[in-house]
């Protein structure tokens, strides 16, 4: 089916999210949809796959003009999208995600709907089981269900929108795979991201969205030049890197182990220098996380001995990891990171105090304005948290950051974030290393794994690997060693 | 003239709520056949028709400010707790029990019978906590549950090992000595210092919430508890000390009730106050500056209805369903105004 | 205890937990959709009076079982109302809610207090009634028992084995997914907490029909409080729930049981035993430690475990959702 967008235009107040874009996508494509964060691509997509209404512009299906108000009218329509977190339902088997809102009437018709995905599964050579609860699934594995339920429901137009967040290797080869045998059946796949490589190796025309206009549109072979080209308006600069010298070990951990209900992870044994930067790789799940939250105190050990600094503090309360200079900065930005309800000057005294039992509002807003300043924050102290957007929560995350931290733990610290706030942050935390902080991180991204660790440590199922000098390896062999172990 | 506008505006907005609920109350005065007028005209009488009555009015005060008091504090905690109904019982048992056990006369059995108040309340706010922080049982059932203990270990008292040597009555206890006796003003109930009390109560609350690190940190427990927890505000010790303080609020209460008003220990002796102040905190948007305003028109009320039982043989329960619709219709208006007024604006 | 005594015990407890079972079954469908209405107590009052008066006053206990029921259902739509059309907090409605029909219950219900009324006649089912011990147990009661029996029955089936209740299961996990797949998800919410509340007030009208006839000042002594921690306890499944619900029906008839054998226990720790009861249970449900027991249980044992006694909320259970 031939999709075309007709001068679609959203405006959020006066953000022009979409600012006249038309786009045309021919079946038994594969089309890709480049642009920067806030370029006004997901929102482009949610327009396309019902999600989200539109102020102007036309959408036209093998011609005929359509209007959707809802996903479900869209996917009648035949257009159905998989979201970078899947819509589905952890708690229910797969199944019954499968069954859920299908047909009318009472019955669920399970065996047919059972046979129906198992028939699909074979078909692309998908392992999901259909009995198996839908959270104990990987990212690609959630994926796979809900592109195999879009199929069954007759869509003729997939939107993919950045489906290679968080899955292991061969995952993407059989998504890759998959993409392309559904083109040949001709259908329509709309591959949205902000990854270059795997646009360059999977579609045959590129559209580059930025700031909300069509930059431009190329067909294959794309040079990355061109296409950075025209989502920056800008030349790639390499990053330069300095060498730092390693000082003492800040953090050491001896044959430790974290249990959980849901997983384990067994004789931890690492040393960080300060100085050094660790990258943590691995599937969501592997047990990075769980490291980090012991590593940092909100974790108690199972067994082992963790030592910060030499000191032992294997049972120590979460304060006393603060007291000793271990800092936590989760992804979840809003959820776990910053209090929506509380503005900046309240985070700033939360978090430093202002001296004695009385607060200083004038003090803290003081410090707040200071903290903007510096961190090229957009707001102002009354301001409040939720108000931010992604990119400024970030920063005030490490704002909120005391001055010369031991070791500083960040969770996918510049997931979601365009290239621009990628480098300024890293350039923030690379400060810190040169001032003596030892860093570790856990990233989805392979390159930036390679590019800013010392050294790399690869997660699976629950075991650590020693660790890889990061200058020696290559991203195929991260992507392998992080495929590879799982058996 | 826009400043006066806006401020009539804000207490218009204010009245409207009660101005339906009184309506509402109207409409069930009819159902139940009474006249509505003659309702309402002997609740006002009830609480205004002499100084002692007005007296009577700030005795109602002195609870529903101290209960309020402590709610504020756990409700910015994130914290439902129901439980305060019970953390008043436990004040005035623990002070009926220091009472009996003091050899009397005694120098200094007032202040002890006040600190007795604040443990024993603080004691029962912080099984409640416990059970939430380090059970994972909701505090409201565990509020809940701990209340009827409660009160059935009053009852037990009352008609067991503290019953009078006469018999057991409903009327609780026996009085208390003299020298337990909270002073009260000539020819009225109410304790000056039970007042003084109450009010510094809600005042310190309102700089602690306002102006405290610990009021900040509370805050922020109450919106995002893991965020809180990573930046520092440890969630269990905050929350056991919020219950901790407002069961000693409401533990004060129940005593001043004891030693001030009842001057025994009755079956009663919390009467719903504890309830009624988790009403207060809803109506008064959990601002402590509006607590005192709320709390005066419910306990006109409360002084009010039991006139209705003996000048028209209506349940004085008609009381309690004005202040919970006031709140009922609080709740829907503001509903109303945050979802529709923005459109028609 | 003989054989006819024993069932005749089991079978006036199976009858004393009807209200129970109505009330928790029906708040266990609304939680399912993400809504919880805490007005429970206040609510079963509120239509054990109405059940009693209109009953009394026509007649007629099927106008009765009917009003309440609408009462049940008016009160549930407030809630529902409130939290999803306006935006309030559920916990807040739900609290001022129960208050309000308590009050409205004995300010209303004053004129009824102490007066003998109707009450539902006994209606054993011939044929069935026969069958060895099931039959004198189960099948020698009246009519809204039988109908707890289907309500049991009915839930059970339509949560775990219909689209519809697939449906309600999406709604109360995640209602943004349920939304992308065409499910009215406001409507599910109102539907099931009306229906819901419809239940609560068959639970009040039996109450005050049924098990503990007539009308008096905070007659149904916090059933409604200790439905609410059923749902908790029976992991938001029907059958569950319903165990749970003749559980707890069962130790209040022990209680009472009990007491002529221990004269010296005072009637108060009776009194205060169910709630006791409650806060013992939830903790077991819901407490961390339990979840450490598990490390020392067989696997078997820990599957049976989690399957009969651990349960997750539903997890959008208490928040708003708002479609873009």
């Amino acid at each position: 089916m031939r999709v075309e967008l007709c001068d679609i235009r959203k405006y959020f107040g006066p953000v022009r999210a979409n600012d006249g874009i038309s786009l045309r996508v021919e079946s038994g494509t594969i089309h890709g949809l480049l642009g920067e964060n806030g370029a006004g691509k997901t929102t482009l997509m949610k327009i396309l796959s019902g999600y989200q209404p539109y102020d102007a512009g036309e959408i036209l299906l093998d011609g005929s003009p359509m209007r959707f108000t809802s996903p479900a009218e869209a996917i009648q329509a035949g257009i159905g999208m998989l979201h970078q977190d899947p819509m589905d339902f952890p708690p229910l088997s797969v199944l019954d995600n499968f069954l859920l809102g299908r047909g009318k009437g009472l019955g669920q018709r399970r065996r047919e709907g059972r046979k129906k995905l198992e028939e699909l599964c074979q078909r692309f050579g998908f392992g999901l089981d259909p009995d198996a609860p839908v959270s104990s699934l990987t990212v690609g594995e959630r994926q796979q269900l809900e592109l195999v339920r879009l199929l069954s429901l007759g869509v003729r137009v997939i939107i993919l929108d950045e489906p290679t967040t968080g899955i292991s290797a061969p995952q993407k080869e059989l998504l890759f795979g998959t993409l392309r045998a559904l083109a040949q059946e001709g259908l329509a796949v709309i591959f949205v991201s902000h990854k270059l490589d795997e646009v360059e190796a999977l579609c045959s025309r590129v559209t580059v969205l930025r700031q909300g206009k069509v930059a431009g549109e190329v067909a294959a072979p794309f040079s990355s030049d061109q296409l950075v080209q025209m989502m920056f308006n800008q030349r790639l600069k390499p990053s330069r890197r300095t060498d730092v010298p390693l000082g003492e070990v800040v953090l050491d951990l001896q044959d430790a182990s974290v249990r959980t209900y849901r997983l384990n992870v067994e004789h931890m044994s690492l040393q960080v220098r300060s100085g050094e930067v660790i990258g943590l790789a691995g599937l969501e799940g592997s047990g990075q996380r769980l490291m980090m939250l012991a590593c940092a105190g909100l974790e108690r050990l199972a067994a082992g001995r963790l030592l910060i600094a030499g000191q032992d503090m294997t049972h120590e309360p979460y304060r006393r990891f603060l007291e000793a200079g271990v800092a936590f900065v989760p992804a979840a930005r809003l959820e776990e990171g910053l209090i929506p309800g509380l503005n900046l000057s309240e985070h700033v005294a939360l978090v430093s105090g202002t001296g004695g039992f009385f607060v200083h509002w004038k003090d803290a807003e003081a410090r707040a304005q200071k903290m903007i300043a510096d961190f090229n924050i957009v707001g102002h102290p009354g301001m409040l948290v939720q108000e931010l957007s992604g990119g400024n929560q970030q920063r005030a995350l490490l704002a909120l950051l005391p001055e010369g931290l031991r070791l500083l733990i960040l969770e996918h610290p510049t997931r979601g974030l365009d290239l621009e706030s990628t480098r300024w942050i890293w350039n923030k935390l690379l400060q810190r290393r040169e001032r003596g902080t030892a860093i570790l991180f856990t990233s989805t991204d392979l390159e930036e794994l390679i590019e800013y660790s010392d050294r790399i440590i690869v997660f699976s199922g629950g075991v650590m690997s020693a660790p890889v000098d990061a200058k020696r390896i290559t991203v195929e062999e991260l992507g392998f060693m992080i495929g590879g172990q799982r058996l | 003239m826009n400043a006066s506008r806006s401020s009539l505006n804000k207490v218009s907005l204010a009245l409207l709520p009660v101005l339906i609920a009184l309506l509402f109350t109207f409409l069930v005065l009819l159902i139940a056949g009474a006249n509505p007028l003659a309702a309402y005209g002997n609740i006002l009488a009830g609480a205004f028709e002499s100084p002692r009555k007005l007296a009577d009015v700030a005795v109602a005060c002195v609870p529903l400010l101290l209960c309020s008091a402590g709610g504020l504090i756990t409700y910015a905690a994130g914290l439902w707790n129901i439980g305060i109904e019970g953390q008043m019982i436990a004040g005035a048992l623990a002070t009926t029990w220091l009472i009996n056990a003091l050899p009397l006369p005694s120098y200094g059995l007032l202040p002890l019978s006040v600190v007795a108040g604040l443990v024993g309340g603080a004691l029962w706010g912080l099984l409640a906590g416990v059970l939430r922080t380090f059970g994972q049982v909701n505090e409201i059932f565990a509020g809940l549950g701990l209340n009827f203990v409660a009160a059935a270990l009053t009852n037990y008292l009352i008609f067991g090992p503290w019953k009078p040597p006469d018999g057991a009555t409903m009327s609780g206890t026996d009085p208390f000595p003299q020298a337990a006796w909270m002073p009260t003003l000539p020819q009225a109930r109410l304790s000056p210092v039970a007042l003084i009390l109450a009010l510094a109560a809600i005042g310190a609350v309102y700089v602690l919430l306002r102006g405290t690190h610990w009021g900040l940190k509370l805050k922020a427990i109450g919106l995002n508890p893991q965020a809180a927890r990573r930046l520092g505000a440890d969630t269990t010790r905050n929350m056991l000390l919020a219950f901790a303080v407002c069961g000693a609020l409401a533990g004060l209460a129940g005593s001043l009730q004891a030693t001030a008003v009842y001057r025994r220990l009755i079956p009663q002796i919390s009467g719903g106050y504890g309830y009624l102040s988790l009403l207060v905190i809803l109506l008064s948007g959990s601002r402590a500056e509006w607590v005192p305003v709320v709390v005066f028109f419910f306990s006109v009320i409360q002084v009010g209805s039991p006139r209705l039982e003996l000048r028209l043989q209506l349940d004085s329960s008609l009381g309690g369903i004005l202040q919970a619709s006031v709140a009922l219709f609080f709740l829907l208006t503001r509903g109303l105004r945050e979802r529709f007024g923005e459109k028609k604006g | 205890m003989t054989d006819s005594l024993a069932m005749v015990t089991i079978g006036s407890v199976i009858a004393a937990s009807a209200p129970l079972v109505f009330a928790s079954i029906g708040e266990t469908l609304t939680e399912r959709a993400g809504v919880v209405n805490l007005s429970l107590d206040g609510t079963i009052l509120l239509t054990a009076m109405t059940g009693f008066a209109v009953a009394f006053s026509s007649g007629s206990l099927a106008l009765g079982f009917l009003a309440a029921m609408a009462v049940g259902a008016v009160v549930a739509f407030i809630v529902a109302y409130g939290s999803i059309a306006l935006g309030q907090n559920q916990t807040a409605l739900g609290f001022v809610l129960t208050l309000l029909c308590a009050d409205m219950s004995s300010f209303i219900g004053n004129p009824y207090v102490r007066k003998p009324g109707p009450s539902v006649p006994h209606m054993p089912i011939p044929g069935l009634v026969s069958i060895p011990f099931l039959g004198p147990v189960l099948f020698n009661q009246d009519a809204v028992v039988y109908l707890s029996y289907l309500v049991i029955i009915v839930s059970w089936l339509w949560v775990s084995r219909t689209q519809p209740g697939l449906r309600l299961r999406g709604v109360g996990e995640r209602p943004e997914a349920a939304h992308a797949r065409g499910v009215a998800v406001q409507r599910t919410r109102y539907l099931y907490t009306v229906l819901g509340g419809a239940l609560v007030g068959l639970a009040g009208a039996t109450y005050s029909l049924s098990v503990k006839l007539g009308w008096s000042h905070g007659h149904t002594t916090g059933i409604g409080w200790i439905a609410l921690a059923i749902v908790i306890f029976g992991g938001w499944h029907p059958l569950r729930v319903a165990f749970g619900a003749y559980l707890f029906g069962a130790l209040k008839s022990l209680g009472s049981l009990m007491q002529p054998a221990f004269p010296d226990v005072p009637t108060q720790v009776f009194q205060a035993a169910p709630f006791a009861l409650m806060i013992l249970a939830l903790l077991l449900v819901s407490g961390d430690f339990t979840e450490r027991l598990l490390f020392y249980l067989p696997p078997r044992g820990r599957r049976l475990f989690n399957a009969l006694l651990r349960g997750t909320p539903p997890a959008a259970l208490g928040k708003p959702f708002r479609p873009d």
